[in-house]
């Protein structure tokens, strides 16, 4: 077909950074469906309690201390991490670095506290269905603070190169900055199946 | 930290303005080159690169698609086959080509492969050719994760067959349910091999799934504004919109299962608190939404059939939206309809016949809006509209079976017999292989820039046609008379000998017509009439780009004033100029009206989402023999996706 010039767009830019960005609605879709594999999980635990006569089964309920503390790390690390977001946004490398090592650490934080979580449980995975429940729940989400962090700990490597001065990557950290978000978002639901439902008999 | 400030005061901050970005290295632009020189830098640009790592490395959606479309064909016929095979088997009473444990692999494989290896992914293989063009976009969205997604595919696939070839396909049946897959009575690996085999079919599927809502959402043509996207293209988005909330029900399933056959939990063990119905919930979860995951990509080729071959616009265009979005969500509340037979409590029951029944709302709107486009327009008779018709007659036939269905009494007496059987096949094939069979004499010709024959397509139609129903229909009487589905024989005395019979020459004339349209496919792709941009004189964007369409889709990204540009614009099409042609830049724009927003680059061809497709599967394999695996698989995966992330200096990369 023959063609007719209506539009120009050479002086659109090159970048975009959160909604504008494919990468940042990407971003939101993985969250979507494994936000839903995460409320599947805890369906499946509430499906089993209710089912149960007794619920959790005759142990005794999980010391809640370790999974109290990384709760409290993450909550802290919400902050942190959205100053880090203005950062990204204005493009601005040093502040962005630091705030890049700051958040590995408040990700290495939390998955060094649990560590202990998992022998707190009081409970192991084979003992019965709420022991198998636990250990999914937690492990489920102990899988996804092991890619984020991991996922944290490139870019940080990323933005100390000279790959780093781009406006994709400034938009990868903001993306970086959503996806944490949602890692901390999904753990308070799990953060109260696994500690609190048991203990409110 | 100098250099930053030097990088800071140098660079004009690209397109922001700010910050510490490199200066934006600019490339020549496509404003004011002539025609071949314009073409000449898009394909240097857009190309795959020749050899065999090129061809490894490729990006392009068009030859993924291919990929995906010759390798879901190989497993219709390996599912047809199988389907064959039992069929033979249960031509008379008491046969003995088969014996009970080859029959039981023979339709957990048909079951399989027909539903995870041929119908979701050549589903989605047909949008990943289509919605690029359709949208009017120069690449898909996550072109790399498009390409991991059929390599997942593929090793997916072949696991599930080399099992077979080694006695240790899965023999629980396609939906695999507790105990019988359990670790008490399914011993050996053939459940863990369902369960792996289900869970990288998905991670492909859930892959392309996100590739193409953020296709649909940010990369349309300038103009195309919501209410403008073809109707095909609104059906791929709500699919992929099921697949998202649907898919990771059943990855949960087959998890679970995996752990409590490999690690001892007791998920689904009665014995230690877990339930054996929670297997059905959750594994239906999923399945009832993936009956439209197949159906509703259907309803969007038979939209864009109808309209072409009735030349005119779709009637009730709004209408067909909002029916498409409603059905998309009333699969979510339908799985329990699958439970009936479970002694679920009867106000359960009720609410799901009610909202059983409630979907044939929606699906009935759209079968009316079509019927009243063909009444309104002029339509031509070709073999594409044959195979609508065919769909016509047999979804609605298979729909009235899935309302008599709904209704729990009867339910109880036809339950897991042929009647099933024989209404989900009406509905699967009548909904959407002969929409597909109809799509690929439409599409072929865009996609191979040759038609294919007319006449052996009219005849592959009514064999198809007659074959099909006279090895379905009368499943629905043996059903009735009581014949349980997933036997491998019958006594002479119930007398069923002579249906089947007639049911096994049915099936038979089905598999000749895919014969000749093999044939038909072969033949056509090298001998076809050559078909010119537009055979069809349809409306929609891909249509505007030549047969097979170039690496980069359009010479310059259409401008969009109508619903069918095409018919809008017949004489030139409005398009945009100002991108680069020496990078991969493509538009993106606003999710709603389509403003032009940014010009992105798209990635470039690696082999990477290669070496990660293969790290995630030799991880699945080895965790049918080893929790292990996970811990083992972790670091090859971690490096393989750092190096597909990892920049290379591309402009693609840096800009």
């Amino acid at each position: 077909m023959k063609q007719r010039p209506v539009a120009d767009l050479s002086k659109l830019p090159t970048f975009g950074i959160g909604p504008r960005s494919p990468t940042w609605w990407g971003t939101l879709a993985f969250m979507a469906l494994e936000g839903t594999g995460f409320a599947l999980a805890a369906g499946t635990y509430l499906y089993l309690a209710y089912l149960s006569p007794k619920w959790p089964l005759g142990v005794p309920p999980p010391n809640h201390w370790p999974g109290t503390i990384v709760t409290l790390l993450l909550l802290a690390s919400v902050v942190p991490n959205h100053i880090l977001n203005r950062y990204a946004e204005a493009c601005a490398m040093v502040p962005v670095r630091i705030g890049l090592i700051v958040m590995s650490l408040l990700g290495i934080a939390p998955l060094v506290v649990r560590w202990f979580e998992f022998p707190a449980l009081n409970i192991y995975w084979d003992t019965n269905a709420y022991g198998s429940m636990l250990w999914v729940l937690l492990g489920l989400h102990t899988t996804h603070l092991i890619t984020d962090v991991g996922d944290t700990m490139v870019l940080t490597v990323l933005m100390f190169t000279r790959h780093g001065y781009s406006g994709r990557r400034f938009g990868d950290v903001g993306d970086n900055v959503f996806y944490w978000d949602f890692v901390v978002a999904t753990w308070i639901p799990i953060y109260l199946l696994i500690y609190w439902m048991p203990r409110l008999d | 930290m100098s250099s930053a400030r030097e990088r800071r005061l140098a660079g004009e901050g690209a397109a922001a303005g700010k910050g510490d970005l490199a200066p934006e290295r600019d490339g020549p632009r496509d404003t004011s080159l002539d025609d071949s020189s314009l073409d000449r830098w898009l394909a240097r640009t857009w190309q795959t690169a020749p050899g065999i790592i090129g061809a490894l490395s490729s990006v392009d959606h068009k030859i993924v698609a291919r990929r995906y479309l010759i390798t879901a064909f190989a497993f219709l016929c390996l599912g047809g086959l199988s389907a064959v095979a039992m069929r033979i088997q249960l031509s008379g009473p008491e046969r003995g080509l088969i014996g009970p444990d080859r029959y039981n692999q023979l339709f957990t494989m048909h079951g399989v492969t027909m539903m995870f290896l041929f119908a979701v992914p050549i589903v989605q293989a047909t949008g990943i050719y289509l919605v690029p063009l359709m949208v009017g976009t120069r690449n898909i969205a996550f072109p790399r994760l498009n390409a991991f997604s059929f390599w997942i595919y593929l090793s997916g696939g072949l696991f599930a067959w080399v099992s077979f070839a080694l006695d240790m396909a899965p023999d629980v049946g396609w939906f695999s349910y507790v105990p019988l897959s359990g670790p008490e009575f399914g011993p050996g690996k053939r459940s863990d091999v369902w369960a792996q085999m289900i869970t990288y079919t998905e991670v492909s599927s859930l892959a392309v799934a996100v590739a193409t809502i953020v296709t649909v959402l940010k990369q349309r043509a300038p103009g195309m504004s919501l209410d403008k996207i073809p109707l095909y293209v609104w059906a791929m988005l709500v699919t992929s919109f099921v697949i998202v909330f649907a898919m990771p029900a059943v990855m949960i399933t087959s998890t679970f299962l995996i752990l409590d056959r490999l690690v001892g939990t007791h998920i689904f063990n009665p014995a230690e608190g877990g339930d054996v119905l929670l297997f059905q919930h959750l594994f239906w979860f999923f399945g009832h939404p993936e009956v439209y995951i197949i159906f509703l990509p259907a309803t969007g080729m038979v939209s864009s059939i109808i309209t072409a071959f009735a030349r005119r616009p779709v009637f009730g265009y709004l209408g067909m939206v909002l029916a498409l979005i409603a059905v998309g969500f009333l699969s979510f509340g339908l799985w329990v309809h699958h439970m009936f037979a479970t002694g679920l409590p009867k106000l359960g029951a009720s609410f799901f016949t009610a909202s059983s029944m409630l979907i044939a709302i929606p699906n009935g709107l759209q079968i009316f809006c079509w019927l009243a486009t063909l009444w309104d327009g002029r339509p031509i008779i070709r073999t594409p509209l044959l195979f609508v018709f065919g769909f016509f007659f047999t979804f609605v036939a298979g729909g009235l079976t899935g309302v008599m269905l709904a209704s729990v009494p009867l339910d109880l007496q036809v339950h897991d017999t042929y009647f099933v059987v024989a209404h989900f096949h009406y509905v699967l094939i009548g909904g959407s292989v002969f929409p597909l069979l109809g799509a690929t004499y439409f599409w072929f010709p865009k996609i191979t820039g040759r038609m294919m024959s007319e006449r052996l397509g009219r005849w592959h139609f009514w064999l198809a046609f007659l074959g099909f129903n006279a090895a379905f229909f009368p499943m629905h009487i043996v059903g009735l008379w009581g014949m349980p589905r997933r036997v491998y024989t019958y006594p002479v005395e119930l007398g069923w000998g002579n249906i089947n019979l007639f049911i096994t020459a049915g099936a038979v004339i089905l598999f000749l017509s895919f014969v000749l349209f093999t044939i038909n496919l072969v033949y056509s792709a090298s001998r076809g009439a050559p078909a010119g941009d537009n055979p069809w004189n349809a409306g929609t964007l891909e249509w505007a780009t030549s047969s097979p369409p170039p690496s980069y889709n359009f010479a310059r990204i259409p401008v969009v004033t109508h619903a069918e540009p095409l018919w809008a614009e017949r004489d030139t099409l409005p398009v945009a100029t100002g991108l680069r042609v020496d990078a991969r830049e493509l538009v993106i724009s606003t999710v709603a009206e389509a403003h032009p927003d940014v010009r992105e680059k798209s990635a470039t061809p690696s082999i990477w989402p290669l070496f990660a497709a293969l790290a995630v599967g030799a991880t699945f394999l080895y965790s049918i023999f080893s929790p292990w695996a996970v811990v083992w698989g972790a670091g090859p995966i971690a490096i393989t996706l750092i190096g597909w992330f990892w920049p290379k200096g591309d402009p693609e990369d840096e800009e």
